[in-house]
Formats: structure tokens, sequence, C-alpha cells
């Protein structure tokens, strides 16, 4: 299950990036072609963070589709297949896109206090 | 959270350019506590930061280190990868003893556990590292970058890279490779490109194994290549008996070829 590395190397590159900041959410891009489980990331996240400063945070996921181009009868589509077969019948496909797996954005919590003000 | 008041940081979002960085009172009156202090902050400042950042670029990284590395030395590093028993293993024993002394070939062996194979190719002679993955069902580009250290191969030589049986995981990940051999034996499904496009979407060569086998197996081998070639167009193919040695002289000259 290649999804905990993944869910791994997610939290490491946000703690990497963001310091002892406590994360309360972040957004991912699971392309829909990736051969990444949403769902696997999702239940692996929630022991990774454990001890960390991404735990209690929301890992909201986006999944890209992929778009089809068909060299037969010329169709745009969108797919969510890594083999698409288009309408007409034809295989010979190009697929674009769809295979994003990238961290788009977190979200820190921060005080506007100074940290040498009083106590 | 805020070490004097306890702010929250589970409070409501607001919008970060509203409440950032100005200085005024602190306004818990509202919800019914004062604290008799003045400092330079109020609501917890909530601030997304965009990082764009792909996940697995540390690998893909490391990845590039290990492919400049090999460039260097002129070494070929073949990233071979099938199910478990397709006959990697056997595969590369023959293919190291019958190369001889002309080809010098290393070998890194990844598995979950044991060092039965390392000790299978360490019996042909050639230089061999095991990695055991333990939990991991993949190798990545740092491991193999720690194994190509401690081997340390002589230029212009092969490394085969025989990752841990799988054709799921061991697809996402770059180790630097300069090729990707797939193996598909004639006892699995014709169908198996299909099933696992990841795993063959990127392959250069499939080597269709146990080809001695045909005469009692329902395998199409044509239906397979078609299937290979839907996931990858130009993946090159050639039927070998790792056994009994058919077409290993086509596979020993693709190497030849490669390794330039």
């Amino acid at each position: 299950m290649h999804e905990l590395s993944i869910t791994k190397s997610i939290v490491d590159q946000v703690q990497a990036r963001m310091g002892d900041a406590q994360i309360r959410r972040m957004q991912v891009e699971i392309g829909k072609l990736s051969g990444i489980v949403p769902d696997s990331v999702q239940f692996c996240f929630e022991t990774v963070v454990v001890g960390t400063t991404l735990e209690g945070a929301v890992l909201e996921v986006v999944e890209p589709f992929g778009s089809a181009h068909c060299h037969d009868c010329g169709a745009d589509f969108p797919t969510d297949e890594v083999l698409p077969l288009c309408r007409c019948g034809s295989a010979d496909i190009q697929v674009l896109g769809g295979r994003e797996l990238r961290i788009r954005e977190v979200e820190v919590v921060e005080c506007a206090r100074p940290a040498d003000a009083h106590p | 959270m805020c070490a004097t008041c306890g702010c929250s940081p589970l409070t409501e979002l607001v919008d970060p350019e509203q409440y950032g960085g100005h200085g005024h009172g602190h306004g818990h009156g509202v919800d019914g506590h004062e604290h008799g202090h003045e400092h330079d902050h109020g609501v917890p400042v909530p601030r997304t930061v965009t990082l764009e950042e792909a996940v697995l670029a540390k690998n893909d990284e490391l990845a590039v280190d290990n492919r400049v590395w090999l460039a260097e030395r002129g070494i070929l590093a073949l990233n071979v990868m099938s199910s478990p028993g397709s006959g990697k293993t056997t595969l590369l024993e023959r293919t190291i003893r019958d190369l001889g002394l002309d080809v010098p070939v290393s070998v890194i062996e990844g598995d979950q556990e044991t060092p039965l194979d390392a000790d299978r190719i360490k019996s042909t002679g050639a230089p061999v590292i095991q990695i055991n993955t333990g939990s991991g069902c993949h190798l990545d580009a740092p491991m193999v970058g720690r194994a190509l250290t401690t081997l340390d191969p002589p230029q212009g030589s092969v490394v085969f890279i025989e990752n841990v049986g799988n054709l799921v995981c061991p697809a996402l990940f770059d180790l630097g490779e300069a090729g990707r051999v797939v193996i598909m034996s004639v006892t699995e499904g014709a169908d198996k490109p299909l099933k696992y496009p990841h795993m063959f979407r990127t392959a250069d060569l499939m080597l269709v194994n146990k080809v001695d086998l045909l005469p009692y197996v329902d395998f199409d081998v044509d239906a397979c290549v078609a299937a290979a070639r839907r996931a990858s167009p130009d993946v090159e193919v050639i039927s070998v008996s790792a056994t009994r040695g058919d077409g290993l002289a086509d596979w020993y000259t693709w190497l030849r070829e490669h390794l330039g």
C-alpha cells in the first residue's frame, strides 16, 4: 500500500515547509489517474499525523479528472480511466492531466501577538 | 494557541487581511471575560499558505541525483518489475551467467523480507545488495541511492534493480533508472496490462517469460502484447524462457544496445 509512504511524504513536506506552525486544514490534489486512492490517504493520514503539527488537521482532497483526446474522431472528453475508450470505439486516445499529486495549500492559525510581548 | 488567553485555533474562519498584524485591545468582553491586559493580538488568525508542492518531489529529486551519478559512470540501471513469481530472479541469474565477464552486472534486490534472492544472485558471483523493505511495498530513490553508493558498480556496467514483486506500488516511484523492464509470465492472465495500467504505461520493455510453458497454459501472447501496447504504445516486447533459454539472445542484444 503505497498510500502510507505517500501520506508520510505529505506530512513530512508540510512540516519541512511550515516549521512549528499548527496546521488545521490542508488541501491536496490527487488526480483521478494518479494511481493513489484518496480514501487510503485519508485513512493513513489520521495515523501518520499523531504527535505532529498536523494532528487534528482536516485533509481535503481535490480529484481532478484527466482530459482525453481521441486521435480517430477528434473528440475531447474528461476521463477517470487510465486507458479510456472513446465513444466512437477507438482506443487511440491521448490522455493529459489527471495524474496530479500535489500539496496545494495549508491553513495555519497564528496568534498575531508578537513573540516578545509581555506575558 | 495564545499562551496568555488561550485563544483557540478552532475559532471561526476570519479573513487574515482584516485581522492580521494591527494592534488593538483585548476584545473578549463580548463573551463575558476580561483579561485586564493589552497586547498586540486579537483573534487567532487563520492564514492559508499556498505550497503547490509535488508530493513525490523529494523522491524525484533523489532519483535525478541517482540518474546523474549513474550517467557519469556510464552505468545502465534497469528497474525490473513484475508480480511475485514471474521469474525476475531466475532471469537475472541466467543473464549474469550467460553474459559472464563480457558485461559486468550488479544487482540491487528488493523484497519485504529475507536475503534469499540476494543469496541466489551471490551464487552467480555478481555483487548484490539486498534491501528489505519490511512493511514497504516498493523501492524508492533514497534506498537505491544508498545501495548504489555501497555497491559502487564499475564504469560501463549494468545494475539490475529488482523491485519488490508487485504490479501496483513500484510503478509510481522513479528510482533514477535508465529504463523500466516489466516481466509478465504466461502463467498469469494475458489481460494484466489492462488491469495494472500504471505499471505497463511506463514500461520500456516487456519480457513475456516462461514461454516454455505455453503448450500447457491458456495464454494468448498476441492479446497480451496488444494489451501492453494499449498502455504503452511504444513498448518493446521480447518473449523469453529464462529456464530453457528461448529469446534470451534478443534480450542480451537489447541490453547491449542500451548499454551503448
